[in-house]
């Protein structure tokens, strides 16, 4: 890992402030769609992150997809400790919003530039929704 | 937020817990979203089903009703969206055991509530269809933006809590498709041929939906010959909010929004992108035409009356080939039609199943396709071919007469 002090800005977010490893592609999001919510992966064949797990990570993806499940959903995977540290996405739609606000996952999007494309996985950041602040704190080797 | 005086005394706590907690939650999402003010709702379309809510939204509720019938009843008419399970296909579908009891749960929570259990996704064709300008809280992309679209009301997508939210404080945060500028349109296509069916519909959605940049991305379709049906807009809206989160569209010459391509766009018409037919075959191809089928599904949406008719008439009285399970799934109030005349009897006198008050993704389709060895499915939604892989389903789209002979002949025709 090389060590980094990069801040990135974005519109202020929801939710307290994290620290954590990214998962990030550039595809788009819907906990209904995309996702094994019992086992906490990616299931959805065709997606970028096929196969690999969400939990307690800082879950960087372009925009939210599809449908109205995702609110009450993401309640769930946070009552069952299944549930992404932090969503950062460029674009989210009201209904991340809704089940961040309601899970207490911290959530920021609106950023000045493609965020799936300057934050890659592996990567740790530290972020401060109150302000709309992503700290690069180290990237990951490679 | 500007709060009105009512508004500060249930952020105050003066009309109940559940309504100070809805209202907090909305303005920590109208903050997110530089909503200034709230905007009260005519009506509420609330999804809530067991396999969404899981057992955290479930107690959620009941921790709600247990406030009692004064602070947690509907401030607004509120329906609901399909719910997980039908008790009379539950056991023969193998769903899980604690699917019943938590669905007997909601329901005694939403009876408690004053929620009126319709159960229903085509709300706007089968309740209560808003009207232009109307302010309202739906809660299934597809009665958003065929509200939005179709109706010329105003919604966001009010995800299962905020459309309980939003039940229990009469009002949302006034940002996104309740603004003037946010509805006009962003983006042209124009289409090169005219859709023959209703899975074309849903394909023309799929291909517009995959081009959407985010939520705020608004489509307007030019090109459309005659006017569409309810059921052709119903397909078409479903698939674009399902493929690309899109909460309005606009076809020009048939949306109230969208007499001309200049009010669409509120100023210069950009240029177009063109969707012609070749690019649909390409996106009918994209699935695996394999010949093996285990399962044909009619769902998201409901059906309609003129589909199941449809679907009764296609059938024509032939009987569904041994190894392939038939489902339709439509609302209480359409199947009672249905019952009615005749048309039931006729569909499920070839093997068929009609499902009511569900939507076949919503029946916990992960857990039923592993308990009956379901994998290989043929449908003509668009919307359910893009929803059911991340359940690890395998499917096909095809239109309703193609789909019929598949079952028929047990195997993909």
């Amino acid at each position: 890992m090389s060590e980094t002090t990069d801040v990135i800005k974005g519109h202020a977010g929801l939710g307290k402030k994290v620290r954590g490893k990214v998962i990030s592609a550039h595809d788009g999001f819907s906990a209904r769609y995309d996702l094994d919510r019992i086992k906490g992966v990616f299931s959805r064949p065709q997606h970028k992150l096929y196969g690999q797990s969400y939990v307690d990570k800082i879950l960087v993806l372009n925009i939210a997809k599809g449908g109205v499940a995702s609110a009450w959903m993401l309640h769930q995977m946070q009552s069952m400790d299944k549930a992404p540290k932090a969503i950062l996405f460029n674009y989210v739609n009201p209904v991340i919003a809704q089940g961040a606000a309601l899970a207490g996952i911290t959530l920021m999007d609106r950023f000045g530039c493609d965020i799936t494309e300057v934050l890659k996985t592996g990567d740790e950041v530290e972020l401060d929704p109150e302000l709309g602040e992503v700290r690069i704190l180290s990237r990951a080797s490679g | 937020m500007k709060l009105s005086k009512f508004e500060e005394e249930m952020l105050a706590g003066k009309h109940g817990e559940p309504r100070r907690f809805a209202l907090e939650q909305q303005i920590k999402v109208g903050g997110f979203f530089d909503a200034e003010r709230f905007v009260e709702v005519a009506q509420v379309h609330l999804m809530a089903d067991s396999e969404a809510t899981g057992p955290a939204g479930v107690e959620l509720l009941e921790r709600f009703v247990g406030h009692g019938p004064t602070d947690c009843r509907a401030m607004v008419p509120t329906v609901t969206d399909p719910c997980s399970v039908d008790a009379h296909v539950c056991d023969s579908m193998k769903q899980p055991p604690h699917a019943k009891e938590y669905e007997d749960r909601i329901a005694a929570a939403f009876d408690a509530m004053g929620i009126m259990r319709t159960s229903t996704c085509i709300n706007y064709q089968t309740i209560l269809p808003p009207l232009k300008g109307e302010h309202v809280a739906f809660g299934d992309t597809g009665s958003v933006i065929y509200a939005n679209s179709v109706c010329g009301a105003r919604s966001n997508f009010e995800g299962g809590s905020a459309a309980l939210w939003a039940s229990l404080t009469g009002r949302v945060p006034a940002y996104g498709y309740h603004k003037d500028e946010v509805r006009l349109g962003k983006q042209h296509f124009r289409l090169a041929f005219q859709p023959n069916n209703w899975t074309d519909w849903g394909a023309i959605g799929a291909l517009v939906g995959k081009r959407m940049t985010s939520y705020w991305d608004v489509p307007v379709i030019s090109g459309i010959e005659a006017a569409p049906t309810s059921d052709d807009l119903k397909h078409f809206g479903a698939a674009l909010a399902s493929f690309g989160s899109t909460p309005m569209f606009h076809i020009v010459g048939v949306t109230p929004e969208a007499p001309t391509l200049a009010d669409a766009f509120g100023g210069p018409v950009p240029d177009s992108v063109v969707i012609d037919r070749a690019m649909m075959n390409t996106f009918f191809d994209s699935y695996n035409q394999e010949s093996r089928i285990d399962l044909v599904v009619f769902s998201a949406p409901q059906l309609s009356l003129f589909e199941l008719r449809k679907l009764a008439d296609l059938l024509g009285g032939r009987k569904v080939a041994d190894g392939v399970r038939v489902f339709a799934t439509t609302s209480p109030e359409v199947a009672n039609a249905a019952r009615r005349v005749g048309i039931l009897d006729r569909i499920t006198a070839s093997g068929a199943v009609v499902v009511e008050g569900t939507c076949f993704y919503q029946m916990y389709a992960r857990e039923i396709g592993q308990a009956n060895g379901w994998s290989r499915i043929a449908t003509n939604s668009a919307k359910l071919s893009n929803i059911i892989s991340g359940y690890g389903y395998d499917p096909v789209l095809l239109p309703m007469d193609r789909c019929i002979e598949t079952a028929l002949k047990g195997q993909l025709a």
